[in-house]
């Protein structure tokens, strides 16, 4: 999970403090170093770190927190706000032409992610925006790069543009904008080699195409577990093209993801897309605000809900609302969800978007299997209505009769009801907290 | 005679083997050296008295060539105690203490030779390479297997990424180009038939040496680790000890999730050594100083420049000279 680390890290700092009555000047400066030590762990860059650690100590020491009746609270707001800030504020879109075509051009480091990624925008803005992209290959110089855009159009049914290695780069960019127009086609992603910030040649190159092409959108696209380096990259090809927003990829890894944190900081543009898995949907809008919600330990409930939203059909999502509110859930519903939540991704995703599911015992480091998902199956196809209806029922012959007939064993049988069981507490207080927001209580952190 | 000096003196010697490999070293390090020595220097000439504020500073240096927070942490302290020790005050007298303390940590107690592969005599060796997405493996592959053919080996390359859009392709253009063969299968395929294929095929062929890719993959999902380590197991199966080298591909500018990369990938694959990539950007080489300090898996090459040759073995001497050099020219 993304930047998991500094949120355990931030909560079991906070714990000591939280509860206390009165915040001492110790207290504060206690809890600064431990922030610090996390977000530098987590890739944060020290400068950022550094003002965003100042602001914290100036509003946690001053009055703001000092006479509130709630300190530990009021700290946990101020770091809160704060990170979202660093963040930068809510997520912004793609540009749109005035007149068609948009181009969109991908810049960025070797090995960062640029040629997945532009498959990925295509199939996003043709999905989510009903647009009609043109994929164009650039870059000549990388061994097989464009067989790999190439394949890439044909997994998506889009159409590439290339012109072999032999040609120019900048004579690509210009042949595919003629295309494009030709065949009116709404967007032109352009895929570049990738390249050092520091290499004239090249990024001279990109300078060079961006005045052949005149782009809307030039995206630096930004591996996540990038070190303290990251500052130095967007820096560079921000000065040197001015960029106008950035995807950071690879964030389904355990990675913290500091840099994204400071890139913005240091560039002042926009994390714009986010990648979240090999597949060809992955690729996500970029919520500064959730990501923040993320790192304090928050959950993501609004991601769950838009994944859900996506994948699965209104009336079956309006029924396990209903189901879930009503606590009514049984391992029938539980089996058909599951065909549907397959759709949704990885189950490991959605568990670390359900609030407090990083800090359940035997949750934590869950690994979710999606083999094992068949042994569920089985194991729930085994059991009577009455079984599925009320699982309290189950006894140990009972158990030992569905592992016969699922071919696994009681152990497995008993893994399952146990997690059923957790799943439904889990839902209770996920709509616990949806009932205290609708009583404008607001929502109550988990670690409070 | 003093560390530095033994070091100094080792370049000095005017083999001219070592000086190429330096003056590599030195160039494709020239951008780290700049930033990291600069800095250092900086901070030294700028701080007159050893306090508090001067060591934050010398933190924040450490920290910003992405050397591991905890490895920071410790050497800071280390560096406190010898300062009271010592009583110094003055920072010039810092300067010796904190490279030596540095070098230490690239060195381990011991005087470490160049790590080599793992090449049987006489039999098939297997090398498998591992690593995340866009680390470098196809292209380190293609360097390594130059380099081995430049030595009389007959290298065989299997092309293991069967899941990512043009790896094969990709594998296959290197192949051409520096005229060795590469066992395929369509894409899609199980990466472990495609290796198992290749060790019979390298097997019949009389190859000295068989060089697997993998798909990149991000440590934390469990199942794509388990693909990787079946892969292992079938190798293991078809040649006892195999495979002989299992090298994990870093990305020189990443941060501190190369430590955890290295520790995941160790425990599916029992990684054997490091080729860490992309050292010529201004990625400051800081992540090795942490793996080698806490994982004691041996850096075996270091890729300096997009050129064929510009992958080279990891010579810690000349690595820890390049990040050096300013401060010791300069005693």
């Amino acid at each position: 999970m993304a930047f998991e680390g500094l949120a355990d890290r931030l909560q079991s700092t906070i714990k000591k403090i939280t509860g206390k009555g009165k915040v001492t000047e110790q207290d504060v400066k206690e809890m600064t170093r431990e922030v610090r030590l996390a977000l530098l762990e987590a890739d944060v860059n020290y400068k950022v770190v550094k003002d965003l650690i100042k602001n914290i100590k100036e509003r946690a020491v001053g009055q703001e927190v000092m006479e509130s009746l709630t300190p530990g609270q009021q700290v946990i707001k101020v770091v809160k706000e704060e990170l979202t800030d660093l963040m930068g504020g809510e997520q912004s879109k793609i540009a749109v032409a005035d007149r068609a075509p948009t181009v969109i051009m991908m810049v960025g480091l070797q090995g960062a992610g640029k040629t997945t990624t532009s498959g990925k925008l295509a199939n996003l803005l043709r999905k989510q925006h009903n647009r009609k992209p043109l994929l164009v290959a650039c870059d000549v110089y990388r061994p097989a790069a464009i067989q790999q855009l190439e394949t890439l159009g044909q997994q998506l049914d889009m159409p590439v543009f290339s012109m072999g290695t032999d040609a120019n780069p900048v004579d690509i960019a210009k042949q595919a904008m003629v295309k494009a127009k030709e065949e009116h086609h709404d967007y032109v992603i352009i895929d570049t080699a990738g390249r050092l910030h520091v290499d004239e040649e090249l990024m001279g190159e990109l300078q060079q195409i961006k005045t052949e092409v005149d782009p809307h959108e030039i995206y630096l696209v930004v591996d996540s577990m990038t070190g303290q380096d990251a500052v130095n990259v967007a820096e560079s090809f921000n000065e040197q093209l001015d960029i106008t927003g950035v995807v950071l990829t690879k964030l389904d890894g355990d990675t913290r993801g500091g840099a994204a944190l400071s890139i913005k900081a240091v560039t002042d543009k926009p994390i714009k897309f986010a990648g979240m898995g090999e597949k060809l949907d992955e690729l996500e809008a970029f919520h500064p605000d959730r990501m923040a919600s993320r790192i304090l330990g928050m959950g993501d409930v609004l991601s769950l809900i838009e994944k859900a939203q996506t994948n699965v059909d209104e009336k079956q999502a309006k029924e396990l609302e209903e189901k879930m509110r009503t606590m009514s859930f049984t391992l029938d519903d539980f089996l058909e969800q599951m065909g549907q939540v397959k759709n949704m991704g990885p189950l490991e995703d959605l568990m670390n978007m359900i609030p407090g599911a990083n800090k359940m015992k035997g949750l934590k480091n869950a690994q979710f299997d999606e083999k094992q998902l068949a042994h569920v199956e089985a194991i729930i196809q085994s059991m009577t209505k009455k079984e599925r209806q009320d699982p309290s029922i189950m006894n140990a012959s009972r158990k030992k009769r569905v592992a016969k007939g699922s071919g696994t064993n009681v152990s497995q049988v008993n893994r399952l009801l146990k997690q059923f069981e957790e799943m439904k507490k889990m839902m209770k207080q996920m709509t616990n907290m949806q009932k205290g927001k609708k009583g404008k209580k607001g929502m109550k952190l988990p670690f409070m | 005679m003093g560390f530095m000096d033994k070091l100094r003196n080792k370049f000095q010697r005017g083999q001219e083997d070592v000086e190429e490999v330096s003056d590599k070293y030195k160039e494709g390090m020239k951008k780290s050296r700049q930033t990291f020595s600069g800095k250092i220097n900086d901070l030294l000439a700028k701080y007159r008295k050893v306090d508090e504020d001067f060591f934050e500073e010398l933190e924040e240096v450490l920290i910003s060539a992405d050397t591991g927070v905890s490895t920071v942490m410790d050497l800071i302290d280390e560096l406190k105690m010898e300062v009271k020790r010592q009583k110094m005050k003055d920072t010039s007298e810092m300067k010796d203490v904190i490279s030596e303390k540095l070098v230490e940590i690239y060195y381990g107690d011991d005087d470490q030779e160049i790590e080599s592969l793992a090449i049987q005599k006489g039999e098939l060796s297997v090398i498998l390479v591992v690593g995340v997405n866009g680390a470098g493996k196809t292209t380190s592959i293609g360097k390594l297997a130059h380099q081995l053919k430049q030595d009389g080996k007959k290298v065989m390359l299997a092309a293991g990424d069967t899941f990512r859009a043009g790896a094969i392709e990709q594998l296959e253009v290197w192949g051409e180009r520096i005229g060795v063969d590469v066992v395929k299968q369509t894409a899609g395929s199980d990466p472990a038939a495609v290796i198992f294929d290749g060790i019979k095929s390298a097997k019949s062929k009389q190859a000295d040496v068989l060089i697997c890719d993998t798909a990149g993959r991000l440590q934390n999902k469990v199942n794509l680790m388990n693909e990787l380590a079946k892969v292992k197991r079938v190798i293991a199966k078809e040649i006892p000890n195999a495979p002989h080298e299992v090298l994990l591909v870093l990305d020189a500018t990443t941060g501190q999730n190369a430590l955890s990369q290295a520790k995941v990938f160790a425990e599916a694959t029992d990684v054997t050594g490091i080729v860490l990539t992309k050292l010529d950007g201004t990625a400051k080489g800081g992540i090795v100083l942490a793996i080698r300090n806490e994982l004691q898996i041996p850096v075996k090459f270091v890729g300096l420049g997009e050129g064929v040759n510009d992958l080279r073995p990891f010579d810690a001497h000349a690595f820890v000279y390049g990040l050096f050099a300013d401060l010791l020219e300069k005693e």
